[in-house]
């Protein structure tokens, strides 16, 4: 039982090592420990999405994990995630339809929408809406975000 | 704000949670998924002196399916109960419940037993778990205590789990044939917190509601049965007079308490409005249960 810890854990496919307080969140990890600085944090409490990382596959709120709890752990942030080009699409589309404002939402939402959209299921703009409404944008560009997203899952299995 | 300090433990089994329980008592915290205890460290609302991460301990995930009986483990994620086709073919009130159960990114690392054991009395799964009569089963030691769902949850984030103690999962009957039911919702986004939630299961027989049970959350301070609304359609057909008869009954089984989300006036009649819409659905359930 410690205050400090070692952890291994893979980040963007690079294996990283580290020792860090027990009590340091996965983002404060990732942005202080790490210098990325894709994930965002805005309310550090779960609500609002901005801090958005994949871990072991699926998307979690990295201030809801401990760094320390990502020991051994496949960890993917928004610029691992698109360095794969896995969401080039989802980029191109975002653009092109201004769905970013201020940005900041921005490495959440896509996150969240690339989950959505590995899912390889056709989808209601509701259901959409619905994928996505654990995700804050205060600049309220909702609209656009959802209609990116319609779009590339229009492309990718047909809508 | 950041947690403030604490000691932190991984164990690799039961055996050592239970030693570390006994050793720290109340001081110590479980970590399960973490979709509620992390933000209340990152608010200061609550500075354990230990936490124990159970997440190692894979025995506690898991949904199987055994003698009229679903058993889900405390440790398996809210993504894992959303898609598994035993509840989904099995438990339609529980299948029904999980979408409103926080959102994608929570679910893939919240846990059922989390989220039972919090106690939170506006979430979905307390509600569900009195509505299917379930069974909640804790473990210290070696010792093993099944608690009925209707005498689980005490109070405010309070349960009859004991601190040297682990909620370990639940034991759920499935669905009869007959089952009918209901789950709604109304919450200020889709995914979070009820303003007030209603919860309800019922057997139809002949055209009548038997076995009516009516779970409401986001009203006081636990998930609660209100009895007095369920005797009023049990054993009747759920027509207009006889929910009119519920609904002035659910005035003696729900005093609601105020939140940002709403006054106890406000919450009363949103109780009532579900209510409304619950029994109806019930009643049209039972309709096409007798016309099957």
């Amino acid at each position: 039982m410690h205050d400090r810890q070692e952890i291994a854990l893979t980040v963007n496919g690079e294996a990283v090592n580290r020792t860090i307080g027990v009590r340091q969140h996965l983002v404060d990890f990732l942005r202080g420990e790490l210098g990325l600085l894709g994930s965002h944090l805005g309310c550090e409490h779960g609500v609002c999405g901005a801090c958005s990382v994949r871990v072991n596959g699926r998307v979690v709120r990295g201030c809801l994990m401990l760094a320390v709890q990502a020991d051994g752990a496949d960890v993917l942030t928004i610029e691992g995630l698109s360095e794969t080009g896995e969401i080039a699409d989802l980029q191109e589309a975002f653009v092109a339809g201004n769905a970013l404002q201020c940005g900041f939402c921005t490495p959440g939402m896509l996150l969240t929408s690339a989950e959505l959209l590995a899912g390889g299921q056709p989808l209601t703009r509701a259901e959409i809406r619905e994928y996505l409404s654990g995700n804050y944008c205060r600049c309220t560009g909702y609209q656009a975000i959802i209609d990116a997203v319609e779009t590339v899952l229009a492309q990718r299995v047909g809508g | 704000m950041k947690a403030p300090p604490f000691q932190y433990v991984k164990p690799q089994s039961l055996a050592e949670v239970f030693e570390l329980l006994g050793e720290h008592g109340d001081d110590a915290q479980i970590l399960a998924g973490g979709q509620s205890l992390m933000p209340t460290l990152h608010l200061r609302l609550s500075s354990p002196t230990v936490l124990i991460d159970i997440n190692g301990l894979d025995e506690l995930a898991g949904i199987s399916i055994d003698d009229g009986q679903v058993t889900i483990g405390a440790l398996t994620r809210l993504a894992e109960v959303l898609k598994s086709d035993i509840v989904n073919a099995h438990l339609a009130t529980l299948s029904r419940a999980m979408p409103h159960v926080a959102h994608v990114a929570i679910r893939n690392r919240g846990t059922f037993g989390g989220s039972i054991a919090y106690a939170d009395p506006a979430a979905e799964l307390p509600a569900c778990m009195l509505a299917l009569d379930a069974t909640l089963i804790v473990q210290s030691g070696q010792a093993k205590r099944e608690i009925a769902a209707s005498e689980f949850f005490l109070g405010l984030y309070e349960t009859a789990r004991t601190p040297g103690e682990l909620l370990i999962g639940a034991r759920i009957p499935i669905d009869p044939p007959n089952r009918v039911n209901s789950f709604l919702e109304l919450s200020r986004r889709h995914g979070d917190f009820a303003v007030v939630g209603l919860a309800a299961t019922a057997n139809a027989v002949g055209d009548r509601l038997e076995d009516v049970r009516l779970a409401f959350f986001g009203c006081e301070d636990r998930a609660k049965l209100a009895g007095r609304a369920a005797l009023a359609v049990s054993g009747k057909r759920a027509d207009a007079p006889t929910i009119d008869a519920a609904i002035d009954a659910l005035t003696e089984d729900l005093d609601p308490v105020a939140n940002l989300l709403g006054n106890s006036a406000t919450k009363r009649h949103l109780a009532a409005v579900l209510t409304r819409r619950a029994l109806g659905e019930l009643a049209r359930g039972v309709g096409e249960a007798t016309h099957a």
